[in-house]
């Protein structure tokens, strides 16, 4: 019962960066990797809810601005020896825009 | 063609280290053949020492295990003495019947101890103390019987009766003269050395000649000329050592006291060497690893053939390994006529320092309790330096030379320059051991003394080398002085990274990563800030800065806070504000609800609490206001602090809130390796505490005195003193020019407190106070940086650069 939002163009985002969508319930991240694939989490790091959006995007990782935790964007999980996971959000991505589902989200809450 | 046919006798320290020297420069050349008395491979002979006081094992101090040999081709025999030398025939011949012919013929017996032949010299009991078997009879006896005597008070004698009175036995040392030490030490260095064994346990009885040995088959007492008697169930002799000649001049071989060698380590026979303890060189011998370590390479150098190389002798500088007991002896260190001696004396310490000085050289030095600068007085003795600059400090040490002298063994071996000898056995300088932490990625004392040799042969500079490895692989209380990998992603370090930049014209972090082969394809958080960093610093208005490569703060420069709001920080030029200002900064802080208002350690004004989506309509109205960016958030210039100076304060002796305000405007805008604070003190009372910046200027009547490398984050580092200069132009050079080594060395994420502890401040000096075409240079660099850096980041975001950092996307459609 996926409800997709169309949020922005793909070239809003930058290339190894993110936008935020604000949402009632909590930011989500919008990330775009190097290879244009594009992944949505939540924007909150599971460490101490540091904003993941700000952080550094490489390979499908992010690294969190507040303490370097680095989050994988496919999994929402902290890369080890950090424990921890994040919310993900399907995302896709067709003729150059990109649509998030919040069902899961809206699910879980 | 078969090969030459090399054969050693003697398998101890010298013919040993001349056979690992000459398969360094020709393995191939000869087959290698060893005979060796003892049935032990070549094994650390200074480390019995350790051995016996139980600080070490056997196992422990084997330097070549029979595998080396097997690996390096070499047949060795080991218990199995050589008996004769046929130089007609061209052959030896060992006990066992075994014959081996050579083509060349390396004699390296060492020597033997000096057994006093006194009445009862050969009863059971009475030891050497040379090799592995004597130290294994002493052990034993110091398990069956109670007490023991050593006769002599020297080096060995000491190493050897604090030895056994660690396994437990009663010592007594008898001495024939009243100093100990005689050949190493002056008579009160002598005494504190005897006062702090006597503290241990040790008995002394001095000046006293021994006359007799009495027993019945074992050892039952020593006699004395005096008539009196000391019981004794072992007695070691160590009243000196012999070289072991006697094959040699069975041979034929001339010997004098030794075996006769010229400055190529060869005996009258063409076809035989000689090293070690067992050769007589120009009228000297020796009995300490050092020179013989030279005679080994020298001789190894003629042995391949390539001929070049020359002894010339040795000058030699003694410790005393009795753990906790710090004793450095060197040249002629008891004064003759016309000589001046420097001392330096604390008793309660139990210090004593003593220089013996001819026409403002150093003749000799003993060195008690202290012995960190040996090397040092060592190195200026041997050079015969002038040392007329700085004599009334020299006895402080060398970090106390030019400087305000705090610091640990660290930080003092750190100041040492880079051909300080620190490994006085195997003559290892400090230059060489850096070199091959850093080049070879070392990480353990192991791995030093594998690599350079260093502290692998009497230990005593052990201390030194870790501080060494502790200093140069650095502590990991700030990011990256490490020497490893720049990160996960490469195996290159920063400095090899840079330096590939540079030399091969790398322009983007894309072609860096190409060109060193990055392991991933677009890098981590920790090396792209580093590679953008580098690149910014390599090629000023040239390369284009990536902005996904910057830390959130510098990407949007402001700094984020722990809620995720930011902070911002107007730039106010040495910390001198003005009314308007200040109503300015009201104004924009009302009319955007600025949560917090503060005042910054850095007398600068913190506008916190502010929302990202703010952050350019607040940057826009502070341009307007005539303010830039303080760079509060970046690897850049923080502030210049300042003190009101001569323009107001009755104890000022010059303007520093003027120089502040220059130098923050000629640095701002710069980014650096790591934050940079800075400030300036108008007189020595220092208000602005410029000497826990990065850099600090304190003026001074005469001018101003410049200080870098200071700290006063979680780890509080003190400046050290740079230069003094006289004029803001000279200050403003120097400035620019330290900034700029920095930039271009340092790695990123290294504050200048542990570059500077890393590098050294004499490295620095080198480049920025003694060489002032390449100060200029420097500061030229930096000023055409600056070009490209002076543009307010700011002014240009509010201006709508970067604009989907700060806008959120809003949803249209309803959600859930
Ligand atoms: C207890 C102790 C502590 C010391 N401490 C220090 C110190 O702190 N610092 C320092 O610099 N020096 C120190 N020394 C001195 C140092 O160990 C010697 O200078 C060094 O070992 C001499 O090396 P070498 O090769 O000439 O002789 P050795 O190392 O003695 O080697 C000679 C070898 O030749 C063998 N040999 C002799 N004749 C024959 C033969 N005919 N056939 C086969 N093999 C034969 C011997 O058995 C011996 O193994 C110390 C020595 C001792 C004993
Ligand atoms: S440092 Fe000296 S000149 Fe500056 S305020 Fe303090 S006392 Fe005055
Ligand atoms: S909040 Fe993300 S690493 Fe600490």
């Amino acid at each position: 019962m996926s409800e997709w939002l169309e949020i922005c163009r793909l070239d809003d985002i930058p290339r190894l960066g993110a936008r935020v969508v604000e949402h009632p319930d909590g930011n989500i991240a919008i990330f775009r990797t190097k290879d244009d694939r594009v992944f949505a989490l939540d924007d909150r790091c599971p460490h101490k809810g540091g904003p993941l959006s700000q952080g550094i995007v490489f390979d499908h990782k992010v690294a969190c601005p507040l303490h370097d935790w680095v989050i994988d964007l496919e999994k929402g999980e902290a890369v080890p020896p950090d424990e921890g996971c994040t919310h993900r959000h399907p995302v896709r991505v067709e003729n150059g825009l990109v649509y998030l589902s919040l069902a899961r989200a809206s699910a879980a809450a | 063609m078969a090969k030459e046919r090399l054969v050693l006798i003697g398998n101890g320290m010298a013919g040993v280290r001349t056979l690992e020297e000459l398969l360094k420069l020709d393995p191939e050349r000869y087959e290698i053949t060893v005979f060796g008395a003892e049935p032990y491979p070549n094994y650390n002979r200074i480390m019995l020492s350790p051995v016996l006081a139980g600080e070490k094992t056997v196992d422990e101090i084997i330097l070549n295990d029979r595998q080396w040999y097997e690996d390096n081709g070499i047949t060795l025999h080991t218990g199995d003495p050589v008996v004769a030398i046929d130089r007609r025939r061209r052959v030896v011949r060992a006990e066992s019947g075994l014959e081996a012919p050579y083509d060349r013929l390396l004699l390296a017996t060492g020597s033997l101890p000096f057994i006093i032949p006194l009445p009862g010299a050969d009863l059971q009991g009475v030891l050497g103390f040379r090799d592995i078997a004597d130290v294994e009879a002493m052990l034993q006896a110091a398990r069956q019987y109670e007490k023991a005597v050593v006769i002599g008070g020297g080096l060995l004698g000491l190493e050897a009766a604090n030895g056994l009175m660690k396994q437990g036995m009663d010592v007594t040392v008898v001495h024939l003269l009243d100093t100990l030490m005689e050949k190493q030490l002056d008579p009160p260095a002598a005494a504190l050395l005897k006062r702090s064994l006597e503290e241990r346990g040790l008995k002394f009885r001095m000046p006293a000649q021994t006359t007799e040995i009495r027993g019945d088959g074992r050892v039952q007492a020593v006699a004395f000329a005096d008539g009196t008697e000391l019981p004794a169930d072992l007695v070691v002799m160590a009243v000196g050592i012999r070289p072991n000649i006697e094959l040699a001049q069975r041979a034929g071989i001339y010997c004098e006291r030794g075996v006769v060698v010229n400055d190529t380590l060869q005996t009258f026979d063409p076809r035989v060497y000689a090293v070690g303890e067992c050769v007589q060189h120009r009228g000297k011998t020796y009995g300490l690893v050092a020179p013989l370590f030279e005679q080994a390479k020298v001789c190894a150098n003629h042995l391949a053939g390539l001929g070049y190389a020359r002894y010339a002798g040795s000058v030699t500088s003694t410790k005393l390994k009795v753990t906790g007991i710090d004793l450095f002896s060197a040249g002629e260190f008891n004064e003759g006529e016309g000589d001046e001696t420097l001392v330096l004396q604390d008793p309660a310490r139990g210090m004593y320092k003593k220089l013996v000085v001819r026409d403002d050289r150093i003749k000799g030095a003993v060195l008690y309790g202290d012995t960190m600068d040996g090397s040092w007085y060592f190195q200026l003795m041997r050079d015969g330096a002038d040392i007329s600059d700085f004599r009334h400090t020299i006895l402080f040490g060398q970090h106390d030379v030019g400087d305000a002298g705090h610091g640990d063994e660290k930080t003092r071996v750190m100041a040492l320059p880079d051909d300080a000898e620190i490994c006085g056995c195997n003559g290892v300088c400090k230059g060489e051991i850096v070199d091959a932490i850093v080049t070879k990625g070392l990480f353990t004392l192991e791995e030093v003394r594998a690599h350079t040799k260093a502290s692998s042969s009497c230990g005593s500079c052990t201390g030194l080398v870790e501080a060494l490895l502790a200093s140069t692989v650095g502590e990991g209380y700030d990011a990256s002085p490490k020497k490893k990998p720049l990160c996960g992603c490469t195996e290159y370090t920063h400095d090899e990274v840079r330096k590939a930049i540079v030399d091969h014209q790398l322009k983007s972090i894309p072609e860096v990563m190409r060109f060193m082969e990055w392991k991933t394809p677009d890098g981590c958080s920790k090396c792209r800030p580093a590679l953008n960093f580098y690149l910014v610093v390599a090629w000023p208005g040239e390369y284009a800065d990536d902005y996904r490569s910057r830390f959130i703060n510098e990407r949007v420069h402001a700094n984020i806070q722990k809620d995720g709001t930011y902070s911002v920080v107007p730039r106010i030029f040495g910390g001198e504000t003005s009314p308007a200002q200040l109503r300015a900064i009201a104004e924009i802080a009302e009319k955007w609800e600025v949560p917090t208002v503060k005042v910054t350690g850095g007398q600068r004004i913190d506008l916190l609490g502010v929302k990202k989506e703010q952050l350019p309509g607040i940057w826009g109205d502070l341009a307007r206001a005539g303010f830039v960016s303080g760079h509060a958030y970046g690897k850049a210039i923080r502030t210049v602090k300042t003190c009101v100076g001569s323009e107001w304060c009755r104890f000022g002796t010059q303007d520093s809130t003027t120089m502040g305000i220059e130098i923050e405007k000629m640095t701002w805008g710069s980014w650096m390796p790591h934050k940079v604070k800075m400030a300036v003190s108008g007189c020595p009372r220092n208000c602005a505490e410029a000497t826990i910046k990065d850099l600090g200027v304190v003026a001074v009547d005469s001018g101003w005195e410049i200080h870098v490398g200071g700290n006063g984050g979680i780890k509080v580092r003190v400046t050290d003193f740079l230069v003094k200069v006289e004029t803001m132009e000279e200050v403003l050079e120097y400035t620019a020019a330290f900034l700029q080594l920095y930039r271009e060395e340092a790695h990123y994420l290294e504050r200048t407190a542990p570059w500077v502890e890393r590098v050294g401040l004499h490295y620095i000096k080198e480049r920025i106070v003694d060489d002032a075409d390449n100060r200029k240079r420097l500061a030229e660099r930096f000023l055409e940086s600056q070009k490209y850096a002076q543009i307010d980041p700011w002014k240009e975001r509010a201006e709508g650069a970067d604009r989907h950092e700060f806008e959120p996307i809003r949803l249209i459609q309803g959600v859930a």
